[in-house]
């Protein structure tokens, strides 16, 4: 038995399942196990029918087909202010592609219908006419030492306004699509383009988050065991050096 | 005169690339039409009977090949794209070398593979009198889009090319659709009977194309394949025209369809549904085949479908591109009871799909349960799938940069057999590995 446990939310996986977001979920699991620290996931799936945010540590909202996203997102229309709440109170929030653009507001500019979940003040315009923003990425973020690499697909462009940004865009297309910042950070919640697996290549942006996590939850503590990382650092590099 | 040159210029470019040792089967093709734009419009006058065009995101290669060994079993001279170069250059390669060096072509069909995002431009220039769908899965996002974008273009090329014939796999809820409140005949096939243990996971395209509510089965075959329906508004798998009963996964494989007994020295379910589509599609076009057994005894499948290399012990190659094809590829390993290294092998070239999320939509967690001796990677991308497979546990046993490191290192394991399990552009490097190794060690006699 561990002094701690962690409390993973995975928010729909049966809806958004487009990219592989297990892969970061998986990820978190086992480096809070290989640490000596429980981790328990949650599943939300679109049978539940009620369940209680204050209850995770972490919540994760990942991305999915433009069907399933319209589903998630009026099932979770009841919730933004408990998410909201969530966030402001220093819980974990995980939200990569389409999961990242529905917590702001979301304009469609060919029909003019407007939805997201407006908790945090970004905004997101899709166009049937904007170029999309597919490929690999390489970011800087401050306070990691090595880059944070991953895939983009979206053809939502978001401004982030005041946000602090996740990063500075080495490679690839950014939020807006102008290749300059990528995603946000703001107290404990990480949204970014980067979709899927993003975890498992990126163990340093892991760690940050698990320790954010176990520091709100425990006051103080102290820090991660280090882990052999090595085939990590390896597909990271591989990402940061491919022509 | 133009059509003579392009032909000559394709057929040369051929030879050149041979010479090489290259197996050119899209350059050719690009070359003639550079120098006659409308080759393929020009020869298709020239086919006496059918143009029957095979689409889908897995099998059409073998669905193809298998016709075209079919109808040429049958006495017929067919043009196909059997190296599966399946654009508009493919095609127009194709057309090329089958014409005699004066340029005549003397053919009773044409077998196109096409690929689904293009089928409305290669049917701007050769409209399909039939066409056989084999499924549609999600594959390489970065390229294709969303299953929608697929099913939107080849709904506008089946419009604009006169509604030919289509032959769909009833199914499948997702390609079956095409046939819905279309114009034209459709004919559907099916496998209609619970094959598999069922499980419960997660499929892709679940929802109903009507009305958007979640499906359910009567039984499920793998993906999103099965008897479906739907409960809330009453859409469901069509009535089947030509359905496989009496499956047997014993032996190879074994059904009937329509009372008609196939049996099969292949490995795959799936492959019941490409045998399933060229029967349907050799019934629709009214072809007799007597012969159908002896083309399926003598049909060589196209390199890397469960291809058989000799190294000492048995090493099987599969070409797996996306999360159904691997899932299929793992279901026919855990099929196999014996001992066994697999290595997986998988590049992010454009043709590939540089996006490699899909890995964690493929079950590879399974592969734990198949007797499994050791577990290798390879491929630009190793190190993404060794990290796939350290999370769910496993641990590689060698991250190979040279696959040929890998294929050593398993042969001389303890185990009876390797599976080789690579993606697209891994599949022609890894396979010529294998034959130089077999060569070196004298095992090739």
């Amino acid at each position: 038995m561990s002094n701690y446990n962690i409390k993973i939310m995975h928010l729909y996986p049966d809806l958004l399942n487009l990219y592989g977001d297990k892969g970061n979920i998986a990820c978190m699991q086992k480096r809070l196990e290989w640490r000596n620290i429980d981790a328990e996931v949650i599943r939300v799936i679109a049978e539940t029918d009620d369940f209680d945010i204050s209850s995770a540590d972490i919540i994760f909202l990942g991305g999915g087909a433009e069907r399933e996203n319209k589903i998630v997102y009026e099932k979770l229309k009841s919730k933004s202010a408990e998410l909201s709440g969530f966030i402001e109170n220093g819980g974990t929030l995980v939200a990569m592609c389409d999961g990242f653009a529905m917590l702001g507001s979301c304009v469609n500019a060919d029909s003019g219908e407007t939805e997201g979940l407006g908790i945090i003040d970004i905004s997101t315009i899709y166009s049937k006419d904007a170029k999309k923003v597919i490929g690999n990425a390489v970011i800087a973020c401050d306070g990691l030492d090595m880059p944070v690499v991953g895939f983009e697909n979206h053809g939502g462009m978001t401004d982030i306004k005041n946000h602090t940004p996740l990063g500075k865009v080495i490679k690839g297309g950014g939020a807006d699509g102008k290749g300059e910042f990528e995603g946000i950070v703001y107290k404990n919640l990480t949204g970014t383009y980067l979709h899927g697996p993003l975890f498992p290549k990126n163990p340093h942006l892991c760690d940050r988050i698990l320790l954010a996590t176990l520091t709100h939850k425990y006051g103080n503590f102290d820090a991660l065991n280090l882990l052999d990382d090595s085939i990590e650092i390896k597909a990271n590099e591989y990402m940061i050096n491919r022509p | 005169m133009r059509k003579i040159l392009a032909i000559w210029a394709a057929k040369l470019s051929a030879v050149a690339g041979r010479l090489m040792g290259k197996k050119s089967s899209s350059t050719p093709g690009a070359i003639a039409l550079k120098i006659c734009p409308d080759l393929i419009k020009q020869l298709k006058k020239n086919i006496k009977y059918d143009i029957i065009a095979t689409c889908g995101t897995n099998g059409k290669t073998t669905t193809n090949n298998l016709l075209y060994t079919a109808l040429t079993q049958n006495g017929y001279k067919v043009v196909c794209n059997r190296m599966g170069a399946n654009m508009l250059t493919g095609v127009a390669t194709a057309f090329a070398m089958e014409c005699s060096w004066l340029g005549r072509l003397k053919a009773d069909y044409a077998c196109l593979e096409i690929d689904e995002a293009y089928t409305v431009k290669v049917f701007e220039h050769i409209k399909p009198d039939y066409v056989v769908v084999t499924n549609l899965f999600r594959d390489q996002l970065d390229r294709y889009g969303e299953i929608e974008t697929t099913m939107e273009i080849m709904s506008r090329a089946f419009n604009n090319s006169d509604f030919p014939c289509l032959i769909l796999n009833g199914d499948d809820p997702i390609s079956s659709g095409f046939g819905r409140e279309y114009k034209g005949t459709v004919k559907y096939y099916g496998i209609s009977e619970q094959v598999l243990p069922q499980d419960n996971d997660i499929k892709e395209g679940r929802f109903c194309a009507v009305c958007g509510t979640e499906l359910k089965y009567n039984y499920c075959h793998y993906s999103q394949l099965g008897d479906w329906f739907c409960s809330e508004c009453g859409a469901k798998r069509p009535a089947i025209d030509f359905e496989a009963t009496d499956v047997s996964l014993a032996n190879g494989l074994g059904f009937s369809v329509n009372g008609n007994k196939f049996s099969l020295n292949y490995r795959g379910f799936y492959n019941i549904y490409n045998v399933l589509a060229v029967y349907s599609a050799l019934k629709c076009i009214g072809v007799k085949f007597e012969s159908f057994n002896t083309a399926l005894d003598e049909y060589k499948p196209q390199i890397g479908r469960m291809e058989e290399i000799n190294l000492g012990k048995p090493f099987i190659l599969n070409l797996a591109k996306n999360p159904a094809g691997f899932n299929q590829a793992i279901s026919t390993v855990l099929q196999d009871t014996r001992r066994k290294d697999v290595i997986i092998a998988v590049n992010d070239k454009p043709s590939d799909g540089t996006d490699i999320s899909w890995l964690w939509d493929v079950d590879f967690e399974k592969l734990a349960e198949s007797n499994l001796n050791m577990l290798m990677t390879s491929g630009m991308r190793r190190y993404d799938v060794a990290l796939r497979f350290k999370y769910s546990g496993i641990t590689p046993e060698l991250i190979a940069e040279n696959i040929r490191e890998a294929i050593l290192a398993c042969q001389s394991s303890e185990a009876e057999v390797c599976y080789v399990l690579v993606n697209y552009t891994m599949l022609f490097s890894t396979e010529n590995i294998m034959l130089e190794i077999q060569k070196e060690q004298g095992r090739d006699k």
